[in-house]
Order: C-alpha cells, then sequence, then structure tokens
C-alpha cells in the first residue's frame, strides 16, 4: 500500500496511518470549488482590477483569458508581469490600463499586440520596475499600504508615475524611499499544474513566480489547474515545498489540461513556440489577426480550443 | 598566445564582458544576452571562481555548460526563483550585465521605450528591473550595435540611472551605485573621469578611435593614447568555443 493517496474518491481516501478519523472526515468534507472558464467570467464585472499570475510567457491561466476575451467585459485593469495575457487582452480592446513591469513573450522578447496598444496610445499604463511590482503585490496580501524600496530613485519611474510618493525613514538614518503602494486586486487569475477541488494548488515547475500573492491580494481568485487530483494524492508527484497557493485564499477551481497553452508549464508541457510564432505574426496583418481570433479566441469553450489545436497538428 | 586572426569579435566581446566581472569574488554573476551569458560564464571558469551564476530559468549550476542547450547536464547548487533574484539584487551580492537600446554619456540607460513614454514611437521591453538594479548593485551594459542611434546624447527614458542622475540625488541614496563598464562591438568603456562621464577604456582590434567617435553622439572622454581590448588566450577560445559555446549562439547578437 502507498502511504499517499492512490487513486479513490474521497471518502474511501487511503490516509497514512497517523491520520485519524478526523482528518479522514476534513478531506470528506472540504469545500467543492469546480467550476468553468464562463462561470469564472461571470463574477467578473467591467471595470475591475485583475491580476494574472504567471510570468512572460509562462504559465499563464490562458484559458480563463480566452474567456474573457470571448465575454462582454470592458474597462479592465489588467496587473501582471506580463506576457500574451496582456497582448491578447489589449489586442481585444478589453484593457483600460495595464500595470506590469515588462510585457514580454521570453523567446519573442517585445509582445508586438502590448506594443501596438502602447503606440497607438489605446490603453493607460503603469509601467514600474519589477521588483518594486512585488512589492506591490506583497503590500496588498499583508494590508498594508505600501512597502518602500530604493527601487525607482534616479530613475524615470517616478516621472513616469506622478502618483508615486516617497517616504522618509523614521529611524535616524532618515533614509528617503519610494512607497510602492498596495496592489489592491478585485479578482486573480492563475494556473497550477495540480490543485485539489477545494482550492489547495501546486506547482511542479522550478518557479512559482508571485502567484501565491496575487491570490492573497485580490478579493476573489480563480485557479484553473491542469489536473484536479484528490487532496491526499497531492503529494504524489511534488514534495511540500510545491504546496503554495493555500485554499484559504481560492474562490474558483477549473480544471483545464492545457490550460496554459501557448506558454509554459513545465514539468507538464513545454512552450508551443510555433503558435506563439503565429500568434505575434498576426500584429502585422490584420487577416491573420481574424484568423486567428475565428480559429482559436472564438472557440467557444476550452475543450473546443483544443479540438482547434488537435486539427492544426 | 593568440593572434587577431585566430580570435573574432564575437570573441574579443566575450572576454570583455568577462572582464566586467573580475574581482567580484562571491556575488552572483547576471548577465542577460548571449554574448554576455558566455562572459559571465568564462569569467567563473577562469579567473573568477567564487562567482556564482544563473542559468536563466531558476537554477544556480556548479558546473560549466553550454548556452542554448536545455537538455545540458546542470550540477544544481542552489534554487533563486525570480522573488529571490530580486532579494538577491536588494541584498546587493549581484553584478548584472544588461543590454541597453540607448546609452548616454553618463551611463544613463533605455530599454523601456523610444520617443515620448506617454505614447512612444517604439514600445520596448519596459523599466523592467533596472531601476532596481542601479541603486542595489554594480551594473556593466553590453551594447552590440554601436551607433549613433545607441551612444545617444539624451535617452529617451531613463530605466538604469547614470551618474549624473545620481550626483543629483546624492548621499545616502547614491551609495551602491556603479556603472563599471560598457562593452560594445567596437570597444570597452568605463566612468573613470574626475566626472564619472564616459571614457574609452579600450578599442577592439582592427577598430580606430575616429570609428568610435564617428558612432557616438557625445563627446568621450580618454581619446588619447588608447590601448587595444586585449585577445583571448588560448585557454579562453578553447572554452569558448568547445565548452560555453560550441552552436556559436554568441554570433547571432552581431547581425
Amino acid at each position: 500500500m502507498r502511504a499517499f493517496g492512490t487513486m479513490t474518491t474521497p471518502k474511501e481516501a487511503v490516509l497514512p496511518v497517523w491520520a485519524g478519523s478526523q482528518a479522514r472526515a476534513i478531506v470528506a468534507a472540504m469545500v467543492d470549488k469546480r467550476m468553468t472558464e464562463d462561470e469564472v467570467v461571470s463574477e467578473l464585472k467591467d471595470g475591475m482590477t485583475i491580476g494574472i499570475g504567471g510570468w512572460g510567457s509562462r504559465r499563464k491561466p490562458m484559458s480563463l483569458v480566452r474567456a474573457i476575451l470571448r465575454s462582454d467585459l470592458k474597462d479592465l485593469t489588467v496587473v501582471a508581469y506580463g506576457g500574451p495575457d496582456i497582448g491578447l487582452l489589449c489586442a481585444a480592446g478589453k484593457v483600460r490600463r495595464a500595470v506590469y513591469g515588462f510585457v514580454s513573450l521570453d523567446s519573442i522578447p517585445l509582445e508586438p499586440h502590448f506594443r501596438q496598444a502602447r503606440q497607438s496610445g489605446a490603453i493607460e499604463f503603469t509601467e514600474l520596475d519589477e521588483g518594486a511590482f512585488y512589492l506591490g503585490l506583497l503590500a496588498a496580501s499583508h494590508r498594508v499600504p505600501f512597502y518602500p524600496t530604493r527601487a525607482g530613485l534616479g530613475s524615470d519611474m517616478l516621472v513616469m508615475n506622478p502618483d508615486l510618493r516617497t517616504v522618509t525613514s523614521p529611524y535616524d538614518d532618515g533614509e528617503e524611499l519610494v512607497a510602492i503602494p498596495a496592489f489592491k486586486l478585485d479578482a486573480a487569475l492563475i494556473h497550477m499544474n495540480r490543485a485539489d477541488a477545494g482550492g489547495n494548488g501546486q506547482f511542479l515547475g522550478p518557479d512559482l513566480y508571485f502567484d501565491d500573492l496575487f491570490a492573497m491580494a485580490a478579493d476573489k481568485t480563480y485557479l484553473s489547474t491542469e489536473k484536479i487530483v484528490p487532496t491526499e494524492s497531492l503529494l504524489d508527484e511534488g514534495s511540500v515545498h510545491t504546496l503554495r497557493i493555500q485554499r484559504i485564499f481560492t474562490d474558483g477551481v477549473v480544471e483545464a489540461p492545457r490550460g496554459a497553452h501557448f506558454t509554459e508549464c513545465p514539468p507538464d508541457y513545454g512552450r508551443d513556440e510555433a503558435f506563439q510564432r503565429e500568434y505575434a505574426a498576426t500584429a502585422r496583418d490584420p487577416e491573420a489577426w481574424e484568423a486567428f481570433r475565428s480559429t482559436y479566441l472564438d472557440a467557444p469553450s476550452h475543450a473546443e480550443y483544443l479540438k482547434a489545436l488537435e486539427a492544426r497538428a | 598566445m593568440s593572434s587577431i586572426a585566430e580570435a573574432t569579435i564575437d570573441e574579443i566581446c566575450v572576454v570583455a564582458c568577462a572582464e566586467a566581472f573580475r574581482g567580484d569574488g562571491e556575488i552572483l554573476c547576471n548577465p542577460i544576452g548571449t554574448v554576455p551569458i558566455v562572459g559571465g560564464r568564462l569569467a567563473r571558469a577562469t579567473f573568477e571562481p567564487d562567482l556564482v551564476y544563473t542559468d536563466t530559468v531558476a537554477v544556480l549550476p556548479a558546473n560549466n555548460f553550454p548556452v542554448g542547450d536545455p537538455d545540458a547536464p546542470k550540477v544544481v547548487e542552489s534554487w533563486v526563483p525570480y522573488r529571490t533574484v530580486f532579494d538577491i539584487v536588494w541584498s546587493g551580492k549581484r553584478h548584472v550585465l544588461m543590454g541597453a537600446s540607448q546609452i548616454d554619456q553618463w551611463g544613463n540607460q533605455n530599454i523601456a521605450a523610444i520617443g515620448d513614454f506617454r505614447q512612444p514611437k517604439a514600445q520596448l521591453l519596459g523599466l523592467r528591473g533596472a531601476p532596481g538594479n542601479l541603486v542595489n548593485h554594480t551594473t556593466s551594459y553590453w551594447v552590440p550595435n554601436h551607433s549613433t542611434r545607441s551612444f545617444v546624447a539624451s535617452v529617451d527614458v531613463v530605466s538604469g540611472p547614470g551618474y549624473d542622475r545620481m550626483r543629483e540625488l546624492g548621499s545616502p541614496s547614491n551609495r551602491f551605485h556603479e556603472v563599471r563598464r560598457v562593452v560594445s562591438n567596437l570597444g570597452v568603456f568605463d566612468f573613470q573621469t574626475d566626472d564619472n562621464r564616459m571614457r574609452i577604456a579600450s578599442v577592439h582590434p582592427g577598430v580606430t578611435v575616429e570609428q568610435v567617435i564617428e558612432a557616438t553622439a557625445f563627446e568621450l572622454a580618454g581619446t588619447d593614447d588608447v590601448v587595444e581590448t586585449r585577445l583571448p588566450s588560448d585557454e579562453e577560445l578553447h572554452l569558448i568555443r568547445e565548452v560555453l559555446d560550441p552552436g556559436g549562439a554568441r554570433k547571432a547578437e552581431f547581425r
């Protein structure tokens, strides 16, 4: 017998010997937060500030982003270590303001749809040092108004963001620092390798990025995952150190295999570079964008999107 | 020892990037871009063995391995997800060697946008980590296309602040600031002048001082008695060609 869960239903969970009947009862009673992408989007409103986890073109909750694209949502403020999430939302006219340290596709350094939105003046923007961005998420997570940092002094970050303030150390050093305000989020979208139905999330790749902070900084957090597993199976594929999203910070769980496509989601899959190149090329060609949009983005569900991908191969 | 005929410009630039890390000791060597990465790994493989360096994903490898090969075996000595990288930035134990779309005589660097940032002619990467890097630890730059479009009189956006901005800011905010060197495809530059203005430290073999002056939109210091950038040693050429970049990925940055 394996110490940690084989594939069993929660009620008959195979628990380690030290887990008594009380643990069995907790597993059985855990709230079930499973929902669909469209149900997540139905909880979002025009004008909301939405944080998106991942980094560049890495482990982005793309099935949730596409659900926003095909909805009527508008005037969003999008907060992200930006990649094709920000690019697609800009291209579809969903973004009023983007908050970022960078927007990049990694293997293609500049995100072409984001560039177009900035160069045409279509969006408002808050551009920050990428470490300062981390502090904005951390401040919101900890419910303090700001965190201080040296980052930004001397650069044009304060010129580009006239609302940013500095603070003076109350101690003897009297040092002046930049006060990075809390990024209060109405909602956050993150993608995990594994999760249980209660919203405990697990990353199995090399980097969590800042997904735990997005979850804590938001009023509501929606987590998509490659695979929903029974709670007692969460340690089958990774150590306890990979269980970094706690269900107290999640409100919905969406099972979306290949849900981060075309961004990478190791160890489950790498980036689909050919698809990403096709996506990037659509920025130069309105016809190509329309074809890309109707084939992939207008697919009415993630399952239909996966079928379109199969047809492509 | 090598001759000019043996070492090519990309290898000379790799060694010039490696030299940026000389004397750094046990810190995080964080080059960005292929020529800087090969240079950083070369520094650690030769004269600066205590450096640690990133694999550009999330670990610190303890062995030498080639760029551009995701399957190359790595000996992992530590884990550095991005959050830890920022923590290390703020600790000061890091030297970044990054790109500059524009750089001026005081070392102000722009990777954010060309034109007015409110509605730029060309949106670039964004500020990225440049503002935090410059006020926390040593920074160097790599510019593979030295011209009056990259070495400019005035940058359009200050991502990484230079010496004039830091002088204005004053103490104590400027105490960790150092722009150590700028490596371009024409030469090596530093700020070892009385007022921290950019000067020519060396020109690469085959490049004239006149060429450098012509390709630079501001007045460079140190144009008299200019020395040549040193050539790679046989050991360095072997490491670059056989161990660190056998596929020649470094050459792509010169196109």
